[in-house]
């Protein structure tokens, strides 16, 4: 960032990639940070001769890029998510390395793997990547890829606009992961609090990096909630009554609620520091009348109903797959409901437990952390109901009820520190220690992650028509709790001793076993992250042995499981009739659930379009423009996105037509399949013979 | 509960000596308190693991039993489908929970008060003043009349009361042997109130991250009997004089060992102790946000915004 501001590169010149960091000082630091952006690059040419050799670029745009359908929508939500959650686990593997050899004095400078900026750069890195682009595309696109089918719907509401927010956060995520290669990013951890990100404290293009990606992403994600929202209000189908919603309905309803109410809240806290960076406002800065408290306050507005917008939709999966897998209904469905939404309400009274230590008064506190407390009673009867589900059930141990298992016993972990850190007077202690950090991943990981990836396993017959392997799915699971125990448990222990998070260096000797036994966690995460891969890998290569044509390989009894697998693009071949709550399980009941519709007409689905993609290229333009101050293109990309948006808005736009007869021809084939394979009891559940069609004289919940 | 609360008990305690045991660092954990505030702390965090043990070890006990009886390749017990509902357990699940939180939220109700960092801990506090910077903290005592950089020595017996500010971003003192943190910011005080009741030496931290010297920002804290004491104030009355001269050095993003260099003593991490030059630094320091002008304008004492290093300007 030499000499001044190019009017056509802007801030941008040749000594703003790693590799030049390189060539001048090569050591450990140096060389992870070109390492990493040598992954990016090369993994990107990778990308781009092995689409190219198998020619899937046509097919890839075609079917997948301008589809509206939320199904596609939603794989690929997922597929971003697991990319970047790749990301995300090898720098966290980076930081626990970094910290086992990070034990100094006060008088040396700081030694370790990378150096203390690189270090900073990691941690803000890593939590701003697993939770807006690995935790959120994980669960909206469950979300997406899930919500219209159990409702009984073909798509979302709004299709096209689905399209602009998965755009809109692929621009975010793209923008962090150039941040590799091009520039450094922030420092100030994935919170970015000011006056430290302020300008003055940290010139350059970082923290715009993040700021840029949050404010798009932010975007798509509050779209998201409208989205979700609309559609549960309008989109379900005939009979299905709020009542009989399956529960991660409901689950979903929350989150949308909570999208709609706390992403503003983010927008505008990051839009705020973007004007006190770009316009030299002073909102939160040291002088000149800003406050910086005001930061953390409305970026806490945001950051704690947005904890519960995570763990929300893992719920409603834990809801179905314990139920599902015990063979038996959901206990409590009313106590559930409420449950959900009163965490969804309760999660917007809370946030002021994120900075107790900011200097208010004891009155304040004592308000917030009741409050805090108060939410437990919901999350803990919720736990309890899905015990009661599986008591006197017949459980099969599958992959998703393994991570439910890790879920019970680490999760309650999760919930003790939080109410630990709920007290004021311990927080005083604790806040800003690696106890923290613990208590977070310990809820994050054990719920969020093992909730999407058991919602991954559980559904992925019915987007790709196989099954994932039973026993590379339980290897991988039992290898995320072990990577969890071992790299986080430590955690607790260094908090309770006295370590801050974030700390580059330290100088207590003592901390040394807890560290390496952390940096072991992290080879197990490595593991479990390259197990999880090659469930997948190996999954594709047995699909013929996995598939699933039948649809219900699991005995389920919300809608979902009564269409072909992998689900055709209109889903349902006419839109179902709603009579009870567990729709599905209810005509198992009455026999004969694949019974073909009297008639079959036209359907009408959105017709693919280019216009979410090209959002999001002129949102990742105006980002990139943005952080490296190239006017000309910031200009140029702000004005495309809403004249792109009229543009769409002046055309008349006809849906595709599916005629009823391609729908009759493939719904009868799926009905005479259905006819013609065995049906399988839960015994043979994991083997071979199930393809997709279930005893259902075993069904009874 | 009694036996989750001597199971937590022992885990804590078992991490108390094992902390303790290392004599060749300094104590830097609250599961060691040297005064009243961190035992208070020590002896909640206890309450509060035993209390909540009501709620999780039904959970801890239950998963793993009805995973083992009723598994689906060996089942014992009743198998029932159709089960949904039951009333009386309805009220247990939501009644536990809610008798548990009333029971914590008294209890937190009654530590926040007790431990209100704001409180004094008992009568004629001994006043210090604290001002962070990137990468260190001056303490001044204006009633001895002496500044230090990185050691805060108290008395002990006497309480302590310490208020707060920075001249840079915001950060946080914890003296975790002590009492708890409370965050610093610029142009704002807080405050702490603490007192030592055993003679000792504590490390105490930022913990809020504020850049590359971060994990060096520690600072030793002494707890000295009064006379022990006394011959610690007589002994800083000397040597370097803590002026808008040598505070602009200070102010500048080093650690400890480099601001010692800057300041012409050899470059060891050991804390400096200098006379108080001025009487009304902290008000002056915390003053200086609040004039309008803008950064360029005069009168502010040791500098706004990011200090330039090498020159020993007062303001960027």
């Amino acid at each position: 960032m030499s000499g001044g501001t190019s009017p056509i590169f802007g801030n941008l010149d040749w000594n703003v990639t790693p590799y030049t960091d390189l060539l001048r000082d090569v050591n450990s630091s140096t060389i992870v940070g070109a390492g990493a952006a040598s992954v990016l690059v090369l993994g990107g040419i990778a990308t781009l001769l092995l689409f190219s050799w198998m020619r899937w670029w046509g097919p890839l745009y075609r079917n997948w890029l301008t589809s509206p359908d939320a199904k596609k929508i939603g794989i690929m939500y997922i597929a971003l998510a697991l990319v970047m959650l790749a990301r995300g686990i090898i720098e966290g593997f980076v930081m626990r390395a970094h910290q086992a050899t990070a034990l100094g004095t006060l008088a040396q400078p700081e030694g370790g793997l990378v150096a203390p900026d690189h270090f900073a750069q990691l941690f803000s890195t890593h939590g701003t990547i697993m939770i807006f682009f690995v935790a959120m595309p994980l669960l909206i696109g469950l979300i997406n890829f899930v919500l219209p089918q159990q409702l009984g719907a073909r798509d979302m509401a709004f299709p096209v606009l689905n399209q602009v927010s998965l755009g809109l956060t692929a621009a975010g995520a793209g923008l962090i992961m150039i941040s590799l290669l091009v520039g450094q990013f922030g420092t100030g951890g994935w919170t970015m609090y000011p006056p430290y990100t302020g300008k003055i404290f940290s010139p350059g293009e970082g923290v715009d990096y993040w700021l840029w990606a949050i404010l798009i992403s932010g975007m798509g994600s509050t779209l998201t909630g409208m989205n979700f929202a609309v559609t549960i209000f309008k989109e379900r189908a005939p009979g299905m009554h709020f009542m009989r919603m399956p529960l991660f309905c409901w689950t979903s309803l929350c989150v949308a609620i909570m999208l709609i109410y706390a992403m503003p809240a983010l927008t505008v806290s990051s839009a705020m520091l973007a004007l006190d960076r770009y316009a030299d406002f002073h909102f939160f800065t040291n002088d000149a009348g800003g406050n910086m408290m005001n930061y953390a306050n409305i970026f806490w507005m945001f950051g704690h109903p947005e904890v519960y917008i995570l763990i929300l939709p893992a719920f409603g999966v834990f809801s179905e797959i314990s139920s599902t897998f015990s063979g038996k209904r959901l206990y409590g469905y009313t106590s559930l409901v409420i449950a959900s939404m009163s965490i969804a309400v309760i999660s917007f009274t809370v946030w002021l437990h994120h900075f107790f230590t900011m200097g208010q008064s004891a009155g304040v506190n004592i308000a917030f952390g009741i409050a805090t407390m108060i939410i437990g009673i919901p999350t803990g009867v919720k736990i309890y109901d899905w015990m009661a589900t599986m008591w006197r059930g017949r459980v099969r141990i599958t992959t998703p009820i393994v991570y439910l298992t890790g879920f019970f016993l680490l999760f309650v972990i999760g919930g003790l520190s939080g109410i630990i850190l709920a007290n004021p007077s311990i927080d005083y202690q604790v806040h800003n220690s690696t106890f923290l950090v613990a208590h977070f991943h310990n809820v994050i990981i054990p719920g969020v992650l093992y909730g999407m990836l058991a919602g991954i396993h559980y559904w992925f017959p019915k987007a790709f028509g196989f099954r994932l392997s039973e026993t590379w799915g339980r290897r991988t699971a039992y290898l995320f709790v072990g990577g969890f125990v071992f790299t986080f448990m430590p955690l607790y222990v260094l908090g309770l001793m006295g370590m801050p998070r974030r700390s580059p260096t330290f100088q207590n000797p003592d901390f040394m076993p807890w560290m390496y036994i952390a940096a072991f966690g992290g080879v197990l995460m490595l593991c479990a992250l390259a197990s999880l891969t090659w469930t997948f890998w190996t999954s594709y290569r047995n699909r013929a042995a996995l598939a699933v044509p039948g649809g219900d390989p699991w005995n389920g009894s919300t809608l979902e499981w009564s269409t072909p697998a992998p689900v055709p693009e209109w889903t349902f071949p006419c839109i179902p009739q709603v009579t009870a709550r567990n729709e599905w399980g209810e005509r198992k009941r009455a026999g004969d659930p694949w019974q073909a519709p009297a008639e079959y007409t036209d359907i009408e689905m959105p017709a693919n379009t280019a216009h979410g993609l090209l959002i999001a290229i002129a949102a990742f333009a105006l980002g990139f423009a943005m952080v490296w101050h190239i006017w000309w293109l910031a200009i140029l990309s702000l004005l495309a996105i809403p004249g792109m948006v009229a543009l769409r808005g002046m055309r008349v736009i006809e849906p595709t037509i599916i005629p009823a007869a391609e729908v009759e021809q493939a719904d009868r084939r799926f009905r005479q399949q259905i006819a013609s394979l065995t049906p399988v009891t839960r015994a043979d559940e994991e083997t071979e013979r199930n393809r997709g069609v279930p005893d259902i004289s075993e069904f009874a919940g | 509960m009694s036996w989750a609360k001597i199971g937590a008990g022992c885990v804590l305690a078992w991490l108390a000596t094992d902390a303790a045991m290392a004599s060749a660092t300094l104590q830097q954990s609250f599961l060691q308190p040297m005064g009243p505030v961190a035992a208070e702390q020590f002896t909640h965090l206890l309450r509060v693991v035993g209390i909540t043990m009501v709620v999780i070890l039904p959970v801890l006990v239950g998963v793993p039993f009805i995973l083992w009886r009723y598994r689906y390749a060996r089942p014992r017990g009743d198998y029932t489908p159709q089960w949904e509902f039951s009333k009386p357990l309805e009220y247990a699940l939501w009644g536990v929970p809610v008798l548990v939180v009333i029971v914590l939220a008294s209890w937190l109700w009654y530590s926040t008060q007790k431990l209100d960092p704001y409180k004094p801990v008992g009568p004629e506090s001994l006043r210090v003043q604290a001002i962070g910077l990137d990468w260190k903290w001056v303490f001044i005592y204006p009633e001895e009349g002496i500044a230090t950089v990185d050691e805060l020595a108290v008395p002990v017996g006497r309480p302590v009361e310490i208020t707060l500010t920075t001249d840079t971003v915001m950060q946080s003192l914890l003296i975790a042997p002590l009492t708890g943190q409370i965050y610093a910011m610029p142009g704002m005080t807080t405050k702490l109130n603490f007192s030592a009741t055993r003679p000792g030496e504590a490390e105490g931290e930022n913990t809020q991250f504020n850049g590359s010297g971060f994990g060096r920002q520690k600072f030793t804290v002494r707890a000295l009997a009064p006379a022990d004491y006394a011959s610690w104030v007589a002994r800083g009355r000397s040597g370097l004089v803590l002026d808008e001269n040598s505070y602009a050095m200070l102010r500048r993003q080093t650690v400890l060992a480099d601001a010692r260099g800057d300041l012409g003593l050899d470059k060891r991490a050991e804390p400096i102790v200098m006379t108080l030059g001025q009487r009304d630094i902290f008000r002056q320091i915390v003053a200086k946000y609040h004039q309008p002008g803008g950064a360029s304008a005069g009168g502010r004492w040791g500098g706004t915004g990011l200090p330039q290093t090498g020159t020993t300007g007062a303001s960027e």
